[in-house]
């Protein structure tokens, strides 16, 4: 961290910095603001990292060996918060505050004040989060999706949590306007929209979805609130309403935000791609237009999550044909990143690695999207292992793939140091291994109808279950890995020239390495 | 008035936003503990609520000075321009999660409670209709008419979007007078519409047994008219902050969006409810 603010004090107007703590709590800049929302993601990370080690330990063998159902249940939901909310969502924030005005070439986020609050809004949700494990009754065990009824009668655990999703939709509202007015009024002249980088894009369009999404979210849970607490019935059919009311309402927030989480995976792994095959990208329009679609059909496919739960055939035929419609611009990007490669002159430095990865396992992810995306057939499968593996297949694979690929991709630029490839490589493959062995059975536990959310399993999914919790104990002390080659980039190493790869264009590489504390003060200009 | 900086600003460090987060966090801890009978909840409430109206003032006024010494130049102009307007498109989507909730009842979940089966299994006798408790309510209570305080209140909207727009004309032609009595014309109006809201409330309560606790009916008036009755408020006092700023002698007829930010969000909370009147009281 230190280092990337090694030189660029040249303003007199910027000479009064509090220094020390205070630097980071009352920071304006976009690269300190980006640095927190990365350290406190990957906290997050390995929060939401040990919670789902205990729920695999439980996992190892059949019968209750390490924790009460109803805590498992707490341990489950939590995870999922934590990994949404506190891990991944943020960790792309940051890419955006790091990312978006060297992309652009703007002085700083449109408003840097507020940039400051929308990440400070987070470590409250999280200690809230994390409080909630210690009140009366533990933590919210309804789920992430805090469905209802459960939600409406837990402890104070999911009023905890409820106030910790405003807060955190409050803070995604902020950061998305800010956002999406930085590209918007901020670009340097000659950056036309469709000159902008791809990563830009799907945060243009990333963030259009959050604020049009999160709101709801937060009225969901206000619901929830005033059902628990102040007698409304929105969710009590005694009184005219019905809990699966709060599934559509969710579910409207819920699958925009699936792709909240993945439309700037793409966006990193197009801008790693044409780096390491040093070929421009492949059909840049039908990319744009792509990701524009995949966020247009987001709002119209949210039932495909609840088809169990008893809604007109007709319905179900609507969702489950305008589902597998997304599997069209998904597959336009992963064409286009394949022919991107083709006849390029190609080397596999580790962000590329964690970029190939990424296609290929998260187009495995895909596939299983469309297997359930069927009716008849999710119907069979909704609730069992093979749900938790097409998730995680598109959110680990998906996501954080894209978020360490991203890492070693701009880290030299962050830092001015080169990180320790060998390491970063030997890091990818025990990602991608240990990810497989953890993932992988889940599939065919899945198949055989082992469900989900359940501490203990018949004895059939014994070996299953087995290989799983090896696979997820590997998996995270693979991370440890990745904190060390962070940690000792940052602190030293070759020194990165302002290209720090042959083939990547744009803006941010012509800026040294490490990026100077203020930069395109002047904006550039593009041609 | 200074020339405008050729410079985007940003702005330097500041402890605004920790003061925020500070309030937020004590407030959420103090709710939860409230509304699960803890004593204290309460206490830790109004001081986050008075921790964040400091920290409000503070900042605003720092926005205000920031503006009034010229730092804003065109495009921060613009930016506030596009936060403010996607601002609003979050609150309608806000809003958008409660009329759906309304819609989802009156149009499924209510007729599906009475049709055949849930009537012979579950609910015997229950008779879909609208205004209703739901078929598991045990009291009566009467419904709100549309036309008598809602519909002033409607006009009383109304007439308001119509003086901030005639104060906006002042402001444009550099007439202060205009500016300053249109703007306290709207703040009367707005307060006005919070006396009658207030006066429907009780009324409804001591006379119509109309409550929160009413089942669909009442969980869904209360919760779109107080969301929408919290909105004209907050709308008020940034009216009211706006008059105070241009009896100082604040805005000028071509750098004024403070004012003109407040007056979208005063259109804004107008529409909504013209879609409560329609969906809540009238239909």
């Amino acid at each position: 961290m230190e280092a990337a603010h090694g030189h660029g004090y040249g303003h007199d107007e910027h000479a009064h910095h509090p220094s020390g703590l205070m630097r980071w709590v009352t920071t304006t800049n976009h690269k300190d603001i980006g640095t927190l929302y990365l350290w406190f993601s990957f906290s997050m990370f390995i929060v939401g990292g040990i919670l789902a080690l205990m729920l695999r330990a439980e996992l190892f063998q059949p019968g209750l060996q390490l924790w009460e159902p109803h805590f498992f249940n707490q341990l489950t939901t939590m995870h999922g918060l934590i990994m949404v909310f506190g891990a991944i969502m943020p960790a792309f924030v940051g890419f955006a505050n790091w990312q978006v005005p060297l992309m652009i070439g703007a002085p700083d986020m449109a408003f840097a004040r507020m940039n400051n609050w929308s990440f400070w809004l987070l470590p409250p949700a999280a200690i809230l989060l994390v409080t909630s494990f210690f009140v009366p009754g533990g933590a919210t065990a309804a789920g992430w999706t805090l469905y209802a009824p459960l939600s409406t009668q837990m402890g104070p655990g999911m009023d905890l949590a409820i106030f910790a999703l405003h807060i955190m939709g409050a803070s995604s509202i902020m950061g998305s306007i800010n956002i999406i007015t930085t590209i918007l009024n901020m670009r340097a002249p000659g950056m036309t929209l469709m000159k902008m980088p791809l990563f830009v894009w799907t945060w243009l369009i990333t963030a259009y979805l959050l604020i049009a999404v999160m709101p709801v979210l937060a009225g969901a849970v206000t619901m929830v609130l005033t059902d628990r607490h102040f007698g409304t019935t929105f969710f009590n059919a005694a009184g005219g309403g019905d809990p699966v009311m709060f599934q559509h309402i969710f579910w409207f927030f819920g699958h925009p935000e699936v792709y909240i989480m993945i439309l700037p995976a793409f966006g990193i792994v197009s801008q790693i791609v044409p780096a390491f095959a040093r070929k421009p990208l492949f059909g840049y329009s039908s990319m744009v237009y792509a990701t524009s679609s995949i966020a247009i059909l987001s709002f119209i496919v949210w039932a495909h999550h609840m088809f169990t739960v008893g809604m007109p055939a007709a319905s179900q035929l609507f969702f489950m044909y305008a589902t597998m419609l997304i599997a069209v611009p998904t597959g336009v990007k992963v064409f286009n990143w394949i022919a991107t490669m083709w006849k390029g002159s190609m080397t596999f430095e580790t962000p590329m690695l964690f970029a190939c990865g990424f296609i290929f396992v998260f187009s495995m992810g895909g596939f299983t999207g469309l297997v359930l995306a069927i009716t008849p057939i999710d119907i069979q499968l909704q609730d069992t292992y093979y749900v938790v593996a097409h998730f995680h297949y598109v959110l680990v694979a998906g996501s954080l793939f894209a978020i360490f690929g991203g890492v070693y991709y701009w880290l030299p630029k962050w830092t001015g140091h080169m990180y320790n490839e060998t390491l970063g490589k030997v890091h990818f493959w025990l990602t991608m291994i240990f990810f497989n062995v953890t993932f992988f059975p889940m599939h065919f536990s899945g198949l055989a109808g082992m469900p989900r959310r359940v501490p203990d399993y018949a004895l059939q999914f014994a070996d299953f279950n087995m290989l799983s919790t090896i696979g997820a104990f590997g998996f995270g002390l693979s991370q440890m890995l990745f904190l060390y080659v962070v940690v000792t980039c940052i602190r030293g190493g070759a020194k990165a020239p302002d290209k720090v790869w042959e083939g990547a264009q744009g803006l941010e590489w012509t800026v040294p390495s490490p990026a100077p504390y203020h930069t395109f003060e002047i904006p550039p200009v593009v041609k | 008035m200074l020339s405008q900086s050729t410079r985007y600003f940003v702005p330097q460090p500041s402890t605004w936003p920790i003061f925020g987060s500070f309030a937020l966090l004590s407030m959420a801890l103090g709710a939860a503990s409230w509304f699960n009978g803890v004593g204290w909840g309460k206490f830790l409430v109004f001081v986050g609520l008075a921790i964040l109206f400091y920290m409000l003032a503070g900042w605003f006024t720092t926005v205000a000075h920031e503006s009034e010494g010229g730092q804003y130049n065109k495009q921060v102009d613009g930016s506030f321009r596009w936060g403010m307007g996607w601002f609003i498109f979050s609150e309608v989507m806000f809003f958008g999660a409660f009329f759906g909730a309304l819609f989802y009842m009156r149009t499924i979940s209510i007729p599906d409670l009475g049709n055949l089966e849930s009537q012979q299994l579950i609910w015997p006798g229950f008779k879909p209709s609208w205004p209703t408790g739901g078929p598991g309510l045990g009291e009566q209570f009467t419904p709100m008419e549309a036309w008598g305080i809602p519909a002033l209140n409607t006009l009383i909207l109304l007439t308001s979007g119509a003086t901030v727009t005639w104060a906006h004309w002042g402001l444009l032609k550099n007439n202060r007078s205009q500016l300053i009595w249109g703007l306290a014309l709207t703040v009367f109006l707005g307060m006005m519409f919070l006396i009658f809201q207030a006066y429907e409330y009780i009324h409804a309560y001591s006379e119509l047994n109309l409550k929160l606790t009413m089942g669909a009916y009442g969980s869904t008036f209360y919760m779109l008219t107080g969301f929408h009755g919290f909105h004209v408020t907050v709308g008020t006092i940034m009216l009211t902050v706006i008059l105070f700023r241009s009896v100082a002698g604040h805005f000028r007829p071509e750098h004024h969006f403070g004012f003109e930010g407040v007056a979208w969000y005063w259109h804004f909370v107008d529409v909504v409810w013209l879609g409560l009147f329609i969906f809540v009281y009238w239909l």
